[in-house]
């Protein structure tokens, strides 16, 4: 296959995906609605006891209302898993479509496509362990709409890195981002239905089929225990190494840079928030909610508001748009001046 | 943190949290009262998020050691509120007063939990797991069996199946009614190791930051042309405030050739654009040394003893000449242009002559690698551009001022900047401003008899960035050690396990088995299997020492 039939695969895996993900939702509707006016007894609550016959079932609505929407259920996983196997190939083609051949990660569209990958793939590999099965509808009908934002909004052609970007340590710095990017979207997915969840009271409707709050919030903070670690990994090993390599310091308190650290820092006060009277729960997760802004911003935001960024994505007309401005005659140290100008090679992320 | 202590809810540092402020205190308890809110579980969580505001500023606002251009820009743009900002520190948040302290209370606090908390870890090492609670099965998890085995047997038993399952164990015959186990202390280790690793971060980048210095070049490329070390070669230098030069290598290099691979392939979509830079130098770690080649690339520094050495941009320098009105050469020599279009190099630069008689001469203008005519959508021609960043075609077009280019006067102008305040243009007769467009040997006269510009050729120039960071492998070393930390103190479960087993009145066996589990984010259902399992294999072995006996 040559780049062009690799690039055209990557659009179709893109659409098929869609396509399947699509259907995986209408299966979950299918089988929450059979669901939606069977009131909710409670079952024991999970975790309960070990002796005392835990896991006992929710008291059966009939008979075949239950075995349909089984099977619609099970029907929404399948579909999401070949969604995520359409999702795979089109990151493979971007990779492969690339001349050399590459990571799918140079630019926000395919920064998305992975990043919306690895959402899918987290719940699928964790929800029969954890049974997350009340998860697909939000997980499925979230990456639906963020790749449709993607392919609409974001879409680029495939092109090569640019040679700052040609180097290993990036590419496992930005994999790390990707995956706890991924990690902490479902921990924030999860700790809005917490928050949902213990102000509703109605025994109805998909609120009432989740699991009690507690569980919400020990899943939510699974997710963000296994994002932390990679995110760590990611922004303050691998980052400044290659920040080291590329640009002589490991770090520049440049504003990407800056906006890592915030987010570390909130989840760090996430953790600590768990582990403190009165911030357990709600507050704690209010925390994870702002460390998902603070996340979706530096990854989105910081493209548009700042232009100091070594990261942006700029384009040779806003380089010289800003350099246009740095020669307005003011009298400044001309390093100075070289060193902006020269970061106008600037990398692509 | 809490490891004595058998109910996760109440943490020490909540208890700290309840204790009022009572108004008499003494200078003793008033001291004594502030340590322990600043050392609080919750001051740290305040903290952290100040620290996550307090960044915010630095990445909207420009800061001067960034980007300090721009900040004179914003300056001149915001006269009202930059006294302001400055008085707020708001140009370098990273820096300011405000900013360390935040860090600096957070890091007491951090030490002043730490220091504790590994006293209380190194004694819990050796303490024996806590005995039974008294009413096992109160316990979430826990389940009991009667079994007419007599309670010494099973609790050996008990002993022995929970050690396999590499439990600390505490238990002598006879001496309890019960066993108590516990696992999982690398919890705690590790959300120490994770704390304590964090002040090595801090210390390594501190060392860096005192100690280091960053300093930026721009050389042309050629024999003719060399560095050696020292302050005064630099073009920028910033030097971390206990930085001593004496540290500074004594080595020495020159670009001996500089290499741009550019896309040629017209099928490809960055036909045109550069691909790989390799600069090749010939460097000598001292004085008197032997000369050692190396390919500095991006990505690729090169590192001699404690300093790096990067190449972090190119550029052309046309070479220049300026003849003056009595015919003597008052400027030559190759001149940086700054590219202002990263792709084609499209670059611009200015060209003084302060000594050129009878009159000071300017010139300022662009420089295009491979000249080319931009067409509009018409097909007519617009402005002139650079099509590729290679020199296929170079061509340098300049416009020429005369008067006080500013360089005699001492005053601090831009080499890159020409102060047009007090100069003339230097016009055509027909009110046209005069323009020259110089391909290689080209030579024009300027109007009036002030003299003659020649285009001689081109020369490259390579940025090149050089920094000492002392203390970049404490740093690292530290963050490595804080994952591993982490690591332990998110996934490693501490958990004890208590089995009491009592005669009862009816002469059987009452067996009861409890577990806790004492992590954030505890699984009741592997809890669940490890306790299913612990009464499996509790109940299995009966049949097995039957067998044994037989
Ligand atoms: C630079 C500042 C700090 C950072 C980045 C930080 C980060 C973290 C992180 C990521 C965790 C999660 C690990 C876990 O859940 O086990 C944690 C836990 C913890 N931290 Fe900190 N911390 C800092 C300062 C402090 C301070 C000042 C204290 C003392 C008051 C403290 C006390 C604790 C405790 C007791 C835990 C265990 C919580 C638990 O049981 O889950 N930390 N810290």
């Amino acid at each position: 296959m040559n780049d062009a039939q690799w690039e055209t695969l990557s659009n179709q895996g893109v659409a098929a995906a869609g396509v399947v993900y699509f259907l995986a939702l209408l299966a979950y509707a299918v089988q929450w609605a059979a669901l939606r006016d069977a009131p909710v007894r409670q079952a024991v609550p999970v975790g309960a006891g070990v002796g005392a016959g835990a896991g006992a079932p929710a008291e059966a609505p009939a008979e075949d209302v239950s075995h349909r929407t089984e099977m619609a259920g099970r029907l929404g996983v399948l579909l999401t898993a070949v969604g995520a196997l359409a999702h795979f190939v089109a990151l493979l083609g971007r990779g492969m479509a690339a001349d050399p051949n590459r990571v799918p990660w140079g630019n926000m569209y395919e920064f998305t496509l992975s990043g919306t990958f690895v959402v899918v793939a987290l719940f699928l590999a964790t929800t029969r362990r954890w049974r997350l099965s009340w998860l697909g509808p939000i997980v499925v009908g979230f990456v639906l709409c963020v790749l449709l934002a993607d392919v609409l909004w974001l879409y680029e052609p495939v092109a090569p890195l640019t040679e700052a970007l040609e180097s290993y340590w990036l590419v496992i710095h930005v994999v790390a981002a990707i995956i706890a990017t991924g990690a902490f979207t479902l921990g924030a997915i999860t700790s809005v239905l917490y928050l949902l969840k213990a102000r509703s009271s109605k025994d109805t409707g998909y609120l009432a089929r989740l699991p009690e709050p507690a569980v919400l919030d020990r899943v939510s903070y699974r997710m963000h225990a296994f994002g932390f670690p990679i995110w760590t990994f990611g922004v303050l090993i691998t980052g400044p190494i290659w920040a080291h390599q590329a640009w002589s310091s490991y770090w520049n308190w440049d504003p990407k840079e800056v906006w890592a650290f915030i987010t570390w820092v909130v989840y760090a006060a996430y953790l600590h928030a768990r582990a403190t009277a009165g911030w357990r729960g709600r507050n704690a997760a209010y925390l994870a909610l702002v460390g998902a802004a603070a996340l979706w911003f530096n990854f989105i935001g910081i493209n548009f508001f700042s232009t100091t960024s070594q990261h942006s994505y700029a384009n040779g007309a806003e380089v010289e748009r800003s350099v246009v401005l740095r020669v307005a005659p003011t009298a400044v140290e001309p390093a100075q001046e070289v060193r902006v100008v020269v970061g106008a090679d600037h990398p692509r992320r | 943190m809490t490891d004595l202590q058998p109910d996760l809810r109440q943490r020490p540092s909540d208890d700290r949290q309840a204790t009022p402020l009572p108004m008499d205190l003494t200078a003793r308890e008033l001291a004594r009262w502030s340590w322990r809110q600043l050392t609080s579980m919750r001051t740290a969580l305040v903290l952290l998020l100040l620290l996550a505001l307090a960044a915010i500023p630095g990445s909207v606002i420009p800061q001067e050691d960034i980007d300090s251009l721009k900040v004179s820009q914003w300056r001149d743009d915001h006269p009202r509120l930059a006294p302001i900002w400055d008085r707020l520190d708001l140009f370098s948040v990273y820096g300011s007063v405000w900013f360390s302290a935040i860090y600096i209370l957070l890091m007491i606090s951090l030490v002043g939990c730490i220091v504790p908390r590994l006293l209380v870890y190194a004694r819990a090492l050796r303490a024996k797991p806590p005995k039974a609670p008294r009413n096992l099965s109160r316990l979430p998890e826990s389940t009991s069996y009667e079994t007419d085995e007599a309670p010494e047997v099973v609790l050996a038993r008990a002993a022995a199946v929970i050690r396999k399952r590499r439990f600390r164990v505490d238990w002598t015959a006879g001496a309890s009614d019960s066993v108590a186990a516990e696992r999982g202390h690398l919890r705690e280790a590790g959300n120490l190791l994770f704390h304590l690793a964090v002040i090595v971060v801090l210390v390594g980048v501190a060392v860096g930051s005192l100690f280091g210095y960053k300093g930026g070049v721009i050389m042309f490329v050629g024999k003719d042309y060399g560095f050696s070390n020292n302050l005064t070669q630099y073009d920028d230098f910033a030097p971390g405030s206990l930085f001593d030069e004496s540290v500074m290598e004594p080595f020495s290099f020159t670009i001996d050739s500089f290499d741009v691979d550019w896309i040629t392939d017209p099928d490809s979509r960055r036909v045109g654009m550069a691909r790989k830079f390799v600069s090749h130098l010939d460097y000598r770690t001292e004085p008197g040394a032997a000369d050692q080649q190396y390919d500095l690339k991006v990505n690729h520094p090169l590192s001699i003893g404690g300093t790096d050495v990067f190449l972090i941009g190119h550029g052309y320098a046309p070479v220049i000449t300026i003849r003056d009105g009595d015919g003597n050469v008052a400027q030559s020599g190759p001149t940086v242009f700054l590219p202002t279009n990263a792709q084609t190099f499209e670059s611009f630069g200015v060209v003084k002559a302060p000594d050129a008689q009878p009159t000071q001469i300017g010139l300022e203008g662009t420089f295009y690698p491979t000249f080319a005519m931009g067409r509009d959508a018409d097909g007519r021609l617009t402005m002139p551009s650079s099509a590729f960043g290679n020199a296929l075609d170079p061509l340098v077009s300049l416009f020429a001022y005369t008067g006080d280019v500013g360089l005699d006067d001492g005053s601090s102008a831009s080499v890159y900047v020409l102060d047009k305040a007090k100069t003339t243009q230097v016009m055509k007769s027909d009110g046209q401003p005069f323009r020259m467009d110089l391909r290689p040997g080209d030579t024009v006269t300027l109007p009036d008899g002030l003299g003659s510009v020649t285009f001689e050729g081109l020369q490259r120039w390579n940025k090149i960035q050089i920094s000492r960071t002392p203390g970049k492998l404490v740093a690292l070393a530290g963050v490595v050690l804080a994952l591993l930390g982490l690591l332990g103190s998110l996934f490693v479960r501490p958990r004890r396990v208590w089995v009491r087993a009592r005669r009862q009145d009816d002469g059987s066996t009452l067996v009861e088995v409890a577990r806790l589990d004492r992590s954030s984010g505890g699984d009741p259902e592997t809890g669940r299997d490890e306790l299913a399992d612990i009464v499996a294999a509790l109940q299995q072995h009966p049949r097995e020492d039957r067998e044994a006996r037989a």
